[in-house]
């Protein structure tokens, strides 16, 4: 599943990253990084952006950004 | 020998440098402010449009500089913008040096990601102290932190704080007092291979002699297609970067050097934070409830609908007495000076040109003002990001993003601050674009254009029990015809000239803050000066010399033959008839004086030109004088009019006088037809020499301002002229 798919309330966990360098390393400056976890908060009224929690902070992502970041479901 | 000397004494003059760092949202220009007081240089960095804010303090006796950088994630750049931080910390940034101190500000309650860029700093080799801000924010959270023993593993000083009301501050200036005496460089190095392989690659690019920090180097290598990068492959060819690719290649095989630095980083940060931070079960904050509402979909858009109509028409309504009381002012000067001088050409220079000309500028301060305690406060709020979240598939629609938004926002209060805010758009496609449109929204300096042509042809007619006016509702539709033309220049321009793949779009939503009163009091009033300022230099030298053109020549021999007139009047006739006829004989010299004027001559010159639209050249004079800065155009109607209307009638105010302008067949000269078109025009025309100087510096060109002044000016006079023909 990629981090898109994620709906809102749902939990995830980073396994892979799959960008193109330069948002690979801004992606992973922020902290997505195999290992953390990710909830879904909302999504934007159009759908795009998807607000994201993660390690204690909110960040805003596209659908084709967040689409590079593989995640397994958490409980 | 005297030249060496003074240098070498300003070399031992030098005070000791201290450069705050750390992510946005961490509080650090109100710890700046608490470290260095309220009179700091806030000026520009060379070549880049990023603000230096430069300040001084005492630390155990010892006069420091200080200078914060802006607020970013990593020292890694992607634009010329975010490579400042890194060009101050190596000592290239000439009047400044390196520093000999760097004080990393950390917000307690979001220590992972806030301790990515101090893990950056801590490898420079220069003394740090991270300053652990809003650790009462955290503890509301649940958060607590073992300071001792988060220094312990950062290998540098840590300091809790609540910079907002001042705590900690004490210690943190002691601390750094002898972080100054001390020189403690902090022992953190995250990967040795990179370095050795940095320096190796610095001395074999750089020939002998030429300086090449290998830092600089090192960020070229982990920040693949930055902005390092680009730098080295300007100085040394693309030999630079097939350069680079190898060492990337030697070090990360298979992989990116990025990644693994980035995991490199977090593992570290990991291991430092797990044995020192304990969390609570999490809570639900008021930021998050209020997020709840502002974010619903139907909800959060009305709220954002409601929020942006009610600023519009707090901006008419609320400012109104006190327009009303600056105007009554100044009609009270200009009487009492035309009442004391005794008639002439200072009287009137006083009178028609100084008063009339600024007062009827500064008249729009109120509205100025109220427009941005509200700008300011949901910046400050931390609404604004969610307004760009909120808006980011919309200006995706044309082309932007969400990152757009803020630049365009501001340029609703001035184009300048906004179009230089469009540093932060890392495309430089997205950049340009959102320079080109921004001009399009509407500036603080239309405002008082439309609230005269409003007031003067535009009922005031409530609806809803006085809820919504209709000039309320002109306003608000004059500022989205501005947006629909920024939005379609952006649009179109994205399709043709400035094609290009989508860049990404990353956003923090930092947390709700109720704005400090003081720093948002503080804000206004720069805006305020910033504006008086203007109005004092640009305005009051246009108003002097549009009063000069519109007064001189005078001849004498019109005030001649008018006194004749008058003479055999008085000897005709009497009473009632008199008064009228003397009203009528003034009235025509004033009119035959304007005519014969400078300002006449160049208006009737041009008049041609703007006769499809209805103008007469009185307005084609004042369209033409207000080029250089818009708002211009209120004092030379002002003027104009004061001169050439009825000026012993009992003081009737600009508006009166506008609504009485008449051709000389006795028509009016100003209907709604053309009011509309007047104020579509002040709407698309770039008429700021402020604002084509700033495109030009912006984007390194005069193809540019020339583009946008020649499109927004044309687009003007085509509008005007298809809206005057429809209204009329």
């Amino acid at each position: 599943m990629t981090l898109d798919q994620l709906e809102p309330t749902h939990r995830g966990r980073v396994t892979a990253l799959t960008a193109p360098a330069g948002l690979l390393q801004r992606l992973m400056q922020l902290g997505l990084l195999e290992g953390t976890e990710v909830e879904c908060i909302r999504r934007a009224p159009a759908g795009d952006p998807i607000e994201f929690r993660l390690l204690g902070y909110a960040l805003s992502l596209r659908r084709d950004e967040a689409r590079f970041v593989q995640v397994e479901a958490v409980s | 020998m005297s030249v060496a000397t003074a240098e070498l004494g300003v070399d031992e003059e030098r005070l000791p440098l201290i450069v705050t760092v750390g992510n946005p949202n961490t509080g650090k220009s109100t710890l700046f402010n608490l470290l260095t007081g309220l009179r700091q240089k806030v000026g520009n960095y060379p070549g880049v449009t990023v603000e230096r804010h430069v300040g001084e303090t005492t630390l155990g006796g010892r006069r420091v500089q200080l200078v914060d950088l802006p607020g970013t994630y990593s020292l890694s750049a992607h634009s010329p913008d975010e490579m400042v931080a890194v060009d101050v910390l190596l000592g290239r940034i000439g009047d400044l040096g390196r520093p000999d101190a760097i004080v990393v500000v950390v917000d307690a309650s979001n220590l992972r990601r806030n301790l990515y860029i101090a893990s950056q700093v801590l490898e420079l080799g220069i003394p740090v102290v991270v300053a652990l801000n809003m650790v009462d924010l955290a503890e509301s959270r649940g958060i607590r932190i073992a300071a001792a023993r988060l220094a312990e593993h950062l290998s540098c000083p840590v300091v809790p704080l609540v910079a907002s009301r001042g705590k900690g501050i004490d210690a943190l200036k002691s601390t750094l007092a002898d972080t100054l005496k001390t020189n403690p460089v902090p022992f953190v190095s995250f990967s040795t291979t990179i370095r050795h392989a940095a320096a190796a690659l610095a001395r074999e690019l750089a020939p002998a002699g030429e300086p090449l920090d290998p830092y600089e180097v090192e960020r070229a290598l982990i920040d693949e297609g930055g902005y390092a990068e680009t730098r080295l492959q300007q100085r040394f060819g693309a030999a630079a970067k097939a350069a680079l690719g190898g060492v990337r290649a030697e070090l990360a095989t298979g992989g990116s050097l990025a990644a693994l630095d980035a995991r490199a980083r977090y593992a570290w940060i990991n291991h430092a934070v797990d044995g020192v931070e304990t969390r609570g079960a999490a809570r639900t904050t008021t930021s998050d409830r209020i997020d709840r509402a502002v974010g619903h979909p139907v909800l959060g858009t009305l709220l954002f609908l409601l929020l942006m109509a009610a600023v519009f028409q707090s901006v008419f309504a609320w400012a109104a007495p006190l327009m009303d009381l600056i105007d009554g002012a100044a009609a009270a000067t200009s009487d009492w000076i035309k009442a004391t001088l005794p008639a002439g050409a200072i009287a009137s220079l006083l009178a028609d040109g100084v008063v009339a000309g600024v007062g009827s500028v500064v008249v729009f301060l109120p509205q100025i003002l109220i427009l941005f305690a509200f700008i300011i406060f949901l910046e400050d709020s931390g609404y604004m990001a969610r307004a760009a979240f909120l808006m980011d598939r919309l200006m995706r629609w044309c082309g932007l993003s969400g990152q757009s938004f803020i630049p365009m926002l501001s340029s609703f209060a001035c184009a300048v601050p906004g179009i230089m805010g469009t540093r932060v758009i890392a495309d430089p496609r997205d950049r340009l674009a959102t320079i080109l449109a921004a001009p399009f929204m509407t500036c603080s300096a239309r405002l008082p254009v439309y609230a005269l042509l409003i007031s003067a042809f535009v009922p005031a007619r409530s609806y809803l029990g006085g809820l919504v006016n209709l000039q309320g509702l002109v306003l608000l539709g004059l500022y989205l015809l501005g947006i629909a033309g920024g939005v379609l220049t952006a649009f179109l321009l994205k399709r043709s000239l400035l094609r290009g793949p989508t860049p990404p779009f990353l956003m923090e939503l930092p947390p709700y803050r109720l704005p400090n009163l003081k720093s948002v009091l503080y804000r206004m009033w720069e805006r305020a000066r910033m504006f008086l300022v203007r109005a004092g230099t640009i305005i009051f030298t246009v108003a002097i010399v549009v009063w000069a053109l519109a007064y001189f020549p005078h001849w004498d021999a019109t005030t001649q033959r008018f006194a004749a007139e008058r003479a055999q009047a008085a000897q005709t006739l009497s009473g009632e008839e008199l008064d009228a006829a003397s009203a009528d004989i003034d009235h025509r010299e004033a009119a035959t004086h304007l005519e014969e004027s400078l300002l006449g001559h160049i208006g009737r010159a041009v008049a041609p030109v703007f006769r499809p639209l209805g103008w007469d050249w009185k307005i084609s004079a004042a369209v033409l004088a207000s080029f250089p800065a818009r708002e211009v155009v209120i004092a030379v109607l002002g003027t104009i009019y004061a001169v050439g209307a009825d000026v012993d009638a009992e003081s009737p105010g600009l508006v009166a006088r506008i609504r009485a302008s008449e051709w000389p067949d006795g028509t009016k000269v100003f209907s709604l037809a053309v009011a509309l078109g007047l104020m579509v025009f002040y709407a698309f025309c770039l008429q700021c020499a402020a604002t084509v100087a700033t495109i030009s510096r912006e984007t390194n060109s005069w193809r540019w301002p020339a583009f946008a002044w020649l499109y927004m000016s044309l687009l003007g006079y085509l509008t005007a002229f298809v809206v005057y023909r429809l209204a009329s």
